[in-house]
C-alpha cells in the first residue's frame, strides 16, 4: 500500500507538505515512549503515535518510517511540521484512536 | 564548595513522606552536611516559603524548586533564583494540571505547612498528574522567569525524557541533567552515552522520606546558590 492508499483508506489529513514522496507502507508501529519507538519501528512503517514533540521527526527519519499518524486529534505544532518537511517526513492526523486506525489496516498491508 | 541536594519532595508530594516537613527536612540536611537543598514537590512550590525560612534559620540555603510533569509525562526539575519567580512559574502551572480530585486513599494526602511544621491546609487538587504544558513550553515559561530546567532522573525508566523522548531536544539551550542515584557509577553510565557529556549533571536524591535525603557527597565549585543562577545551572 502506498502512503496515498494509506490516506484514503483511513481518512486521513495531510499535516505536512502535500506533495511528498508516495512511498510503500509495508508494517505499522503504535507507540509513544520514543526510546521504544527508536528500538522497534521498522523501515517502511506507518507509525501511529500521540506524541507531538519534534523528536518525532527525528525518531521517523532514524527508523525509515514511511509516515507518522497523529492520532486521537493531537495536531503539531508549525517547529515540527516545519522539520518534518525539511527532512522530507510525511505527519498525517486522524481523530480516531491508535486501536480504531490499526483494525482498519489489518489485512491491508 | 557547596554540598547540594536540589531534589527533595515534602509532604505536600502525595507519595511525600508525612515526615517530610519543613523543619524535619532542613534539619536533616544540615546533619548530613549539606549547605544547600532543593525543595521541588511536584507540581507545587505551596512549601517552600516555609521551608526556606526554616533554612535561615539553620544556616542551609532552601533553592526554590518544583519537579514538573510535562505533557509528554516528562519529569524536569525546575529551579528558581526567588519565591516570586518560582510562584510565577507554579500559577501557570498549577492552572496547566487537570481538574482532578485527590484520592488520599490512593495517592496520600497533599499537605500544606508552616515553617514551624503546622499542616495549614490540604491541597485537594491531583498535584500528581500531567500539565498540558509541552516540555518546550515549559522550557519557556521557566525561561522567562529566570529559572533552571533540568530533565530529571533522566537515566530512569519511567517520566524521563530519554525514554519518552528518545534524546535530549536539540532544539532547546538546555545546559544541565539529572542522573539519579540509581546510577551509582556515573562515569561508566557516561561512558555509554557519550553525547550527555556535554551537559552540566546534578546528582540528587530525589527523596521521599527523610532517610533518603543525600549525604554530603555531590558537591558544587562555588560558594552560593547565587552562582548556579549567574551560570544557569554550569557547574563552575
Amino acid at each position: 500500500m502506498k502512503v496515498s492508499e494509506l490516506i484514503k483508506t483511513l481518512n486521513l489529513t495531510v499535516a505536512t507538505e502535500p506533495n511528498f514522496e508516495d512511498r510503500d507502507v509495508t508494517g505499522c508501529y503504535i507507540g509513544d515512549l520514543l526510546s521504544w519507538v527508536m528500538g522497534k519501528a521498522q523501515s517502511g512503517d506507518a507509525w501511529i503515535t500521540i506524541m507531538n514533540n519534534i523528536n518525532i521527526v527525528a525518531v521517523a527519519s532514524l527508523t525509515d518510517s514511511a509516515c507518522i499518524i497523529l492520532c486521537e486529534g493531537v495536531s503539531a505544532d508549525e517547529a515540527v511540521i516545519n522539520k518534518a518537511n525539511s527532512e522530507g517526513i510525511i505527519i498525517l492526523k486522524s481523530g480516531e484512536t491508535a486501536y480504531s486506525l490499526a483494525c482498519q489496516l489489518s489485512g491491508e498491508i | 564548595m557547596l554540598y547540594y541536594d536540589f531534589h527533595i519532595h515534602s509532604a505536600l508530594s502525595p507519595c511525600g513522606d508525612k515526615d517530610m516537613t519543613p523543619n524535619n527536612i532542613v534539619n536533616m540536611a544540615a546533619l548530613s552536611g549539606l549547605n544547600a537543598i532543593a525543595l521541588s514537590d511536584h507540581n507545587t512550590v505551596g512549601n517552600v516559603r516555609a521551608a526556606m525560612a526554616v533554612g535561615r534559620a539553620c544556616g542551609v540555603s532552601v533553592v526554590p524548586a518544583m519537579e514538573v510533569e510535562t505533557a509528554e509525562e516528562v519529569h524536569v526539575l525546575t529551579l528558581y533564583p526567588s519565591i516570586d519567580a518560582a510562584e510565577e512559574a507554579a500559577a501557570v502551572v498549577y492552572k496547566s494540571l487537570p481538574d482532578i480530585k485527590n484520592r488520599p486513599d490512593i495517592f496520600g494526602e497533599q499537605l500544606f505547612m508552616d515553617e514551624d511544621d503546622n499542616v495549614t491546609g490540604y491541597e485537594e487538587k491531583l498535584l500528581i498528574s500531567p500539565t498540558s504544558l509541552s516540555f518546550d513550553a515549559l522550557f519557556d515559561l521557566v525561561k522567562s522567569v529566570g529559572g533552571i530546567f533540568v530533565p530529571a532522573h533522566v537515566d530512569r525508566h519511567s517520566y524521563s525524557v530519554l525514554t519518552n523522548l528518545g534524546f535530549i531536544p536539540d532544539n532547546l539551550d538546555i545546559k544541565c541533567i539529572e542522573v539519579s542515584k540509581a546510577t551509582e557509577d556515573l562515569d561508566a553510565y557516561l561512558a555509554a552515552r557519550t553525547e550527555l557529556k556535554k551537559y552540566s549533571i546534578f546528582r540528587n536524591s530525589d527523596a521521599h522520606y527523610l532517610a533518603d535525603i543525600a549525604y554530603a557527597e555531590a558537591y558544587l565549585e562555588c560558594d552560593s546558590v547565587s552562582d548556579i543562577f549567574r551560570t544557569k545551572g554550569c557547574h563552575l
